[in-house]
């Protein structure tokens, strides 16, 4: 499995190395190794049923459960075969499509790195792994999607995709992380066999809708669809095989794993097949209002994609037997159009059905492949699409409880397909021969290898569905968790189902004869309903976010300086008079008694210095009285004996004084900036900040956990650092490395000042 | 003697830089002298994990007497990592940084700057942890005016006064903590705090470290002082600043409150988180609404420090392995970030995302070298920011923080948006027609790339050597939270 792998993502590498000469086949060179996995995997499933499913497990973060598992079962064959095998016919395809394309070797290097990602995704049998491999799908899909992105609109639409599929990846991220809390585990055999455990956890709703985010982003449904169309800006060759066929369904897949864990529910049953249910209708019914070929095809994506899901929400036997079968079909053909409708836009130069017509004439093979392909989508006998169209419906009727609701949907968006289906040939191959900017030919057979392959492959599974069941079969046992048997007919008989399908047809067939009647209504209800593009509309918020975020940050980081500090100050400020509040229990003792005249006296004009300073009409009052303060602390130190200390806080406050004078001289002259509110509010601010530092201090009088080390220093000072003077002694010996970090500051700031100096010497 | 060497080595590089101004004389002392540092740091790194942690009474004074140097888990992986970015700026700066400046001594304020971020690293005391932010603040703020430009003198008053205004807490916190116990040394501290009968009465002085450290570290809603000047200093000072300055106070805080402040853990715990959430949030959305490259990035910066603190607030040895995991990933990634924002404004001679673009077409090489820590800030897998968000996400939800946890998620859509934004316009957009002339730079040389690949080669091995690098993380979130070892080897117990 690991091997098989590599040899992907070193292909993708080696693309790049491919030398020149080579170029012309890159394509159908680079097919091999998607060959190389298809038949690998073919031979591997070959044996399944007998061996039964396979586990290897490489320990990677083992500690949190994080183990490179490959689960290879049922539904990993399933997807194996439609990623690897669709893989091939693509390259092919690109071959021709890409080959005059500058980009090309991106293309090819990004394709291949995809394809990968999905192999890797679908083999994940651990939860976190699987993650990995699902944002590296939505990476990958990102630079196709600008793959030409020098236009706006190509990198805007990837843009977009890619917020869509990330926040709905960081959504299931927190979801398997909940997961894996509930089950002890992210491995997926191991999950299935707690999902008892898991359904009834408290966790358990919240943890299913985060999951379901990841799904509902990642296969485009409502309301987040609108980056599938978009996502339209990509090559022909990507939109068929990441948004239509592969990547699209990695919600389906997860859902399909996460059946036998999470469903059964109540929750799960509502919530999926609501979800799933407003996808398929809404789809269906935008579809025929496009006139855009892709875009029509997008937009039946959508459809399908809601029906897979929808199916799933119903979590019966029969439906999801009819997901699984829905699920190949809808890859075959809808690969299948996407290619062909890349090759007209190729051939002709445009996709608008409004200039396109009668290319029969001129592309009669591709006419042929795109008519199966088409009766496959509007599921007519006998393709593979009629099968499981009749199944879908089959599961819908015997849907418990709001069978009447799904099956209306149901039937009407089946009608809508037909419809869509006749449009889209009609227009395009019948009819006058359009004016399109070329003149269309059939040249280059890779272009039409792959649609051919799809178109008739689903016409021979259609008639000979024995190899087709055995596959389902593999895959529901796997989604049941239980051993089951599985046939499929193409021929049910005449009963109420069939009676269904004829009903569908006959009206899809109506509705399309009434167009001309029929659009211009349509029209008007969408421009009065749909007026919002829902692209628009996520722009717009994301506009608006932006907006928003850049209003806030100009309301927080507004430049003015004092107001920085001021909040700073102010949030502290509060913060510690909580603590105060909180600690309020330790009262402190208001015994000034010990305190000698000296020193009252001392306080008590520093005390008026202060408010002198805080009041002073002039800049020299204010720093004398600043002055002075200082002055008091080196007396206060003397008095304490501190001698050194003094005499360093007198040198230091004289200097501070001097410069001050000499700076004042050089400024403008002392003028009242601030009004009276704010003179007012900065006191307050003082004050409060002020206050809290007293009663801090205050308060540490109080506590004494421990002896301090200072005893320490004075018996050592004279024994042990051969000084009398402690203060020294701690500067120089007990603790230097203190004093080596302060002299470092002083040269550095010295140093500093210098080269600013200079710096601006040599400006001048 | 060794555990002293990243303290003692810059200094001797810084006083070696001061011998000579000529401009080569500089720039091979300055950059021999930051592999020097990260020579000296790996051997250290190697030591302590063979021989666990390292301690050194400076000055053969015991603890708690003396200074007591400690090299612990937390410390040498530091000490590793700001070392191996030290290289990379150092090399980068030779070709970035105005040769003016390169006489005007940038190499000596930057092995500066390195002695001080070394020394708050290792100290195992608490003013001694002091003196050393102030010698990384007097080595920054020269370095943000050095040029003296007009906007670098603006950027750089605000840069200082924020900053002495932490320093003023710190000071009072540290006065405040010996008055209450008469030690300055941390394990000492730890000593006697653990035993501690009254959980409460530690809760003030606690607080001021708290305002005094959340300044330096740049959490809401103290951050002013960083998206006003780092985007003034020549990009390769910037770069240097986002790798180590808000790390020093994250490391600081993490140091503090698993040491010895943990006596009132419901409190400071709710408070570091929500104080984590609204970092978080807020330096996102300022992100996602800039549009000048190093705005965004600075912002950024902001908003993964939230990250940091989150894992601290929850308090397990998997959310602090995250915490510290998550960290290295972004002074990695982030100081790369800034490297190639300087690249491509030689490209484009602007850092303005609107008149940037076409890089993608001219210098793949480049975009390439962008995506790697770009995407890894992002949280992609399997690089490291996928694995950080694991471990903080995984533990947060594990200890039941739900809101913040989630907060924590959301903010990856925000990470994601900005760097998705930078690369839009500055790769992917058509080139705007007319670039400066003087712009035009024809091709990059290696050595203007090889910082980068530096770079980009560890936050790769970061990412992808996750499994192995695990245990060595939740060991040393262990080590922290059971401090016993720790104050057994510095008190010789």
């Amino acid at each position: 499995m690991t091997i098989i792998l590599l040899i992907i993502f070193l292909g993708a590498a080696g693309s790049l190395l491919i030398p020149r000469q080579l170029d012309r086949h890159k394509g159908i060179l680079l097919s091999l190794l998607p060959l190389t996995a298809f038949v690998f995997y073919l031979i591997k499933g070959y044996h399944m049923k007998q061996v039964g499913p396979e586990i290897t497990s490489i320990a990677w973060l083992p500690q949190l459960g994080l183990n490179i598992t490959w689960l290879f079962d049922g539904v990993s064959l399933l997807f194996l075969f439609l990623v690897s095998g669709i893989g091939v016919l693509i390259l092919i395809y690109s071959n021709s499509y890409m080959k005059h394309d500058e980009g090309r070797h991106r293309f090819y290097f990004f394709i291949l790195l995809f394809m990968g990602a999905m192999l890797g995704l679908v083999l994940s049998g651990n939860l976190l792994v699987m993650f990995l491999f699902w944002e590296l799908t939505s990476f990958t899909s990102y630079f196709l999607i600008s793959f030409k992105h020098e236009y706006d609109k190509a990198r805007q639409a990837a843009m977009q995709s890619l917020l869509i599929t990330v926040m709905g990846g960081l959504a299931l991220f927190a979801g398997i992380l909940l997961l894996g809390q509930m089950g002890g585990t992210y491995e997926l055999a191991e999950l299935v066999e707690k999902g008892h455990l898991i359904r009834f956890h408290p966790h358990y709703f919240p943890a299913l809708l985060l999951i379901l985010a990841g799904v509902v982003t990642k296969s485009a449904q409502f309301p987040f669809h609108f980056w599938l169309p978009g996502a339209m800006q990509a090559p022909s060759p990507v939109s068929a095989y990441l948004h239509s066929a592969t990547m699209v369904k990695a919600g389906i897949f997860l859902l399909a794993r996460m059946s036998p864990i999470m469903g059964g529910t109540p929750e799960w049953k509502i919530l999926v097949s609501l979800i799933g249910g407003l996808t398929m209708f809404v789809g269906a019914y935008l579809a025929i209002t496009q006139t855009d070929l892709k875009a029509i095809l997008a937009y039946t994506t959508i459809s399908a994609l809601g029906t897979l899901v929808l199916l799933f929400g119903i979590d019966t036997q029969l439906s999801v037997k009819a997901a699984l079968i829905f699920l190949i079909v809808h890859a075959f053909y809808k690969a299948s159009l996407f290619m062909v409708a890349g090759m007209i836009d190729h051939k002709t130069g445009t996709r608008d059905i409004n200039l396109l017509g009668g290319l029969r004439r001129l592309m009669p093979k591709t006419t042929v492949v795109t008519v199966l392909a088409l009766l496959s989508m509007a599921g007519l006998p006998p393709l593979l699409g009629f099968i499981g169209k009749e199944l879908i419906y089959e599961a819908k009727i015997q849907t418990p409880g709001i069978a009447s609701v799904v099956l209306i949907l149901g039937v009407a968006s089946n009608v809508f397909m037909v419809w869509v289906s006749a449009m889209f040939g009609y227009r395009t191959f019948f009819g006058k021969l359009g004016t399109t900017p070329k003149v269309a030919n059939e040249k280059g057979w890779e272009l039409l290898f792959g649609p051919s392959v799809l178109a008739f492959g689903s016409l021979a599974l259609g008639l000979f569905t024995n190899s087709l069941g055995q596959l389902i079969e593999l895959a529901l046992s796997t989604v049941r968790a239980q051993p089951l048997h599985v046939e499929i007919h193409l021929w049910h008989g005449f009963n109420q189902v069939f009676l269904l399908s004829v009903i569908t047809v006959a009206a899809g067939v109506f509705l399309f004869s009434i167009r001309q009647k029929l659009l211009p209504v349509l029209a008007k209800i969408n421009s009065r309903f749909f007026a919002y593009r829902f692209a628009d509309l996520f722009n717009r918020l994301l506009d608006n976010f932006v907006k928003f975020s850049k209003n806030k940050t100009a309301v927080i980081q507004h430049g003015y300086h004092r107001f920085y500090l001021m909040t700073i100050l102010v949030v502290a400020t509060a913060f510690v008079w909580f603590q105060i509040y909180v600690t309020r229990g330790w009262d402190i003792q208001y015994d000034f008694s010990p305190i000698p005249f000296y020193v009252l006296v001392l306080t008590l004009i520093m005390i008026f210095s202060a408010l002198t300073a805080a009041f002073a009409q002039n800049r020299l009052t204010a720093i004398i009285s600043m002055g002075v303060i200082g002055f008091g602390i080196a007396l206060i130190y003397l008095f304490y004996g501190a001698v050194d200390l003094a005499i360093t806080q007198i040198l230091a406050e004289t200097l501070t004084v001097v410069l001050f004078v000499l700076v004042i001289q050089k400024m403008p002259r002392y003028a009242k900036f601030s009004s009276r509110k704010s003179r007012v509010r900065d006191a307050i601010i003082a004050l409060s900040s002020g206050s809290f530092v007293t009663i801090l201090v205050l308060n540490a009088l109080q506590i004494d956990y421990n002896d301090p080390i200072s005893d320490f220093f004075i018996k050592n000072s004279l024994p042990g650092g051969f000084g009398e003077n402690v203060v020294n002694v701690i500067l120089v010996d007990f603790r230097a490395l203190d004093t080596l970090g302060e002299i470092t500051v002083l040269s550095v700031a010295a140093l500093g000042v210098y080269t600013l100096i200079k710096m601006n010497k040599v400006r001048k | 003697m060794m555990i002293a060497l990243p303290i003692l080595f810059p200094l001797f590089m810084a006083v070696l830089l001061l011998m000579n101004r000529s401009h080569n004389y500089q720039k091979v002392v300055g950059i021999a002298g930051s592999l020097f540092t990260f020579g000296i740091a790996l051997a250290l790194f190697v030591t302590v994990q063979r021989c666990g942690i390292q301690v050194l009474q400076a000055g053969g004074w015991e603890a708690p007497y003396g200074i007591t140097l400690v090299v612990d888990k937390l410390s040498a992986l530091m000490l590793l990592i700001s070392g191996f970015i030290g290289v990379a700026v150092a090399v980068y700066a030779a070709s970035f940084v105005p040769s003016a400046l390169i006489s005007g001594r940038f190499y000596l304020f930057f092995h500066s700057l390195m002695m001080g971020v070394n020394g708050a690293f290792i100290t195992g005391d608490v003013f001694n942890l002091y003196v050393w932010f102030e010698v990384m603040l007097m080595s920054s703020f020269v370095l943000i005016t050095l040029g003296s430009k007009r906007i670098q003198l603006k950027g750089g008053i605000k840069y200082l006064s924020m900053n002495l205004l932490a320093s003023l807490f710190f000071l009072a916190g540290i006065g405040l903590l010996y008055g209450k116990t008469g030690t300055l040394n941390m394990a000492h501290l730890a000593d006697i705090l653990r035993n501690d009968s009254h959980p409460l009465l530690m809760n003030t002085s606690a607080m001021l470290f708290f305002v005094g450290f959340g300044i330096k570290a740049a959490v809401f809603p103290f951050f002013f002082w960083l998206p006003s000047s780092y985007y003034t200093p020549p990009v390769a000072i910037t770069a240097f600043f986002a790798a180590l300055l808000t790390k020093v106070g994250v490391y600081a805080m993490i140091r503090f409150f698993t040491l010895f402040f943990v006596q009132d853990p419901i409190f400071w715990h709710n408070l570091l988180l929500a104080i984590a959430g609204l970092t978080m949030l807020i330096g996102g959305m300022a992100a996602a609404s800039q549009y000048e490259i190093r705005q965004i990035l600075s912002f950024h910066i902001i908003s993964q420090i939230g990250y940091m603190i989150f894992g601290l607030g929850v308090f397990t040895p998997l959310a602090i392995a995250g915490a510290v995991y998550f960290m290295i990933h972004n002074m990695l990634a982030k100081t790369n970030t800034f490297l190639i924002a300087g690249l491509i404004h030689r490209m484009r001679g602007t850092y303005q995302l609107k008149s940037m673009g076409g890089l993608y077409k001219s210098y793949p090489l480049l975009a390439v070298l962008f995506l790697i820590p770009a995407f890894a800030l992002a949280g992609v897998p399997p690089l490291p920011g996928f694995f950080g968000k694991l471990f903080l996400i995984k533990a947060g939800f594990e200890a039941g923080r739900f809101l913040v946890s989630g907060v924590a998620v959301v903010t990856g859509i925000l990470t994601l948006f900005s760097m998705i934004k930078i690369w839009n316009e500055a790769f992917f957009k058509q080139s705007p027609t007319e670039i400066h002339e003087e712009c035009q730079h024809e091709k990059l040389r290696f050595a203007e790339l090889l910082p980068s690949i530096m770079l980009a080669s560890g936050t790769l091995a970061l990412g992808l050597g996750a499994g192995y690098l695990y245990d060595f993380f939740i060991e040393m979130g262990e080590q922290l939270l059971d401090s016993t070892q720790y104050i057994n080897l510095v008190l010789n117990k």
